[in-house]
């Protein structure tokens, strides 16, 4: 045995290991998730899952695809789940009720049947039993390798595929939108109905009282006829007792005298 | 280590997304299956690009997995749409067209 074959038998030895640790792990996880009752916990066992995946991915030499199922899966999608989880409410556990009769047991059947031939059909097929390997379509790196083919033989997918997600983005929002229901007034009428109605002033509340002597926030201004304006002093100062009246601060003559006697 | 183990570890995840579509009620939580069931798809996929040493099957999961993003998105409009005017989530309640 020369030496490159066996770093290649360790390689594959540290791989089985790998495997025949996450395997397990993996179906316990999706076996939970139909098992548990509430939809949290199924999305966090589908959240394990899906990172199992990506090692794996990451193990079958798709380093570009573990990160991408990471990033988009793990983060994105499953970030979706959770936030619609929280809008229609964490705890709506599943009934337990059978609908239609049987349906449980006839659902396990055709489970268990499904994946049963599929085992079947693939073992028994002749899909060959070791890995031709990646080292070779993987020469320049795997994102140039992946590169290439999107950008070259699969363009044309790669384009439809966009329109796709444009069309999606468009039919969420298109589903998500609601007429408001209540005619609730927005900011243009609430101004219309208050010129209407003059029950207030419409330029705002006139400001306290700013005579020569005293511009205090406690002095009412004064309107033009004499008489205080109780609306230009907010209610809290008057509502303390601090309300100063504009007859205190009168305009007194005085005179020579008494200037040159200070 | 036989690559096919990946292929049946994709087979089992794939009929155990299947049992669930067929087996729970809650929409979302059906939901999530599907989307395991496009996982397991893309294992497939990926084990036999590597046992055919081509990236083609690689590609493959790239565009499963764009689809699947666009379907999470316009499904669960569908079901937040469903719960607003039903006030449930579950696929039992959704069997009238009318409301």
């Amino acid at each position: 045995m020369n030496f490159a074959a066996i770093v290649q038998d360790q390689s594959s030895q540290a791989e089985a290991v790998l495997f025949y640790l996450l395997a397990p792990i993996t179906v316990l996880s999706a076996v939970g998730m139909l098992l548990v009752k509430k939809a949290v916990h199924s999305a966090l066992l589908l959240a394990a899952v899906m990172i199992s995946l990506a090692i794996f991915y990451i193990l079958n030499e798709a380093p570009f695809l573990g990160i991408v199922q990471i990033i988009v899966y793990t983060g994105a999608v499953m970030m979706l789940f959770l936030f619609i989880l929280m809008l229609v409410g964490v705890d709506s556990a599943d009934s337990l009720v059978e609908t239609i009769k049987g349906q449980r047991i006839l659902g396990i059947i055709a489970a268990v049947g499904v994946g049963g031939l599929l085992i079947a059909l693939v073992s028994r097929g002749n899909l060959g039993h070791r890995f031709f390997g990646l080292e070779m379509a993987n020469g320049e790196g795997n994102v140039q390798g992946i590169a290439k083919l999107i950008f070259g033989q699969y363009v044309w997918p790669f384009e439809v595929v966009s329109a796709l997600l444009i069309t999606a983005a468009l039919g969420a929002m298109v589903l998500a939108h609601r007429e408001p229901d209540s005619d609730k007034k927005d900011q243009r009428a609430l101004s219309e109905d208050r010129v209407r109605q003059n029950s207030q002033p419409v330029a705002g509340l006139p400001g306290p009282g700013t005579f020569a002597r005293h511009n205090a926030v406690d002095i009412p201004a004064l309107l033009p006829d004499g008489t205080a304006a109780d609306l230009s002093v907010s209610d809290v100062i008057a509502a303390r007792g601090h309300l100063a009246k504009p007859g205190d601060f009168k305009f007194i003559e005085t005179s020579d005298d008494d200037r040159e006697g200070n | 280590m036989n690559p096919m183990n990946y292929i049946y570890l994709s087979c089992i995840l794939f009929s155990l997304g299947a049992a669930g579509v067929l087996l729970r009620r809650n929409a979302i939580v059906v939901f999530m299956c599907i989307e395991l069931m496009l996982n397991a798809a893309n294992l497939a996929f990926v084990t036999f690009s590597r046992m055919n040493g081509t990236l083609d099957g690689q590609i493959v999961a790239f565009f499963t997995m764009v689809v699947a993003a666009c379907e999470v998105v316009v499904g669960l409009a569908i079901i937040v749409t469903i719960y607003r005017s039903r006030r449930s989530a579950s696929v039992d309640d959704a069997r009238l067209l009318r409301l």
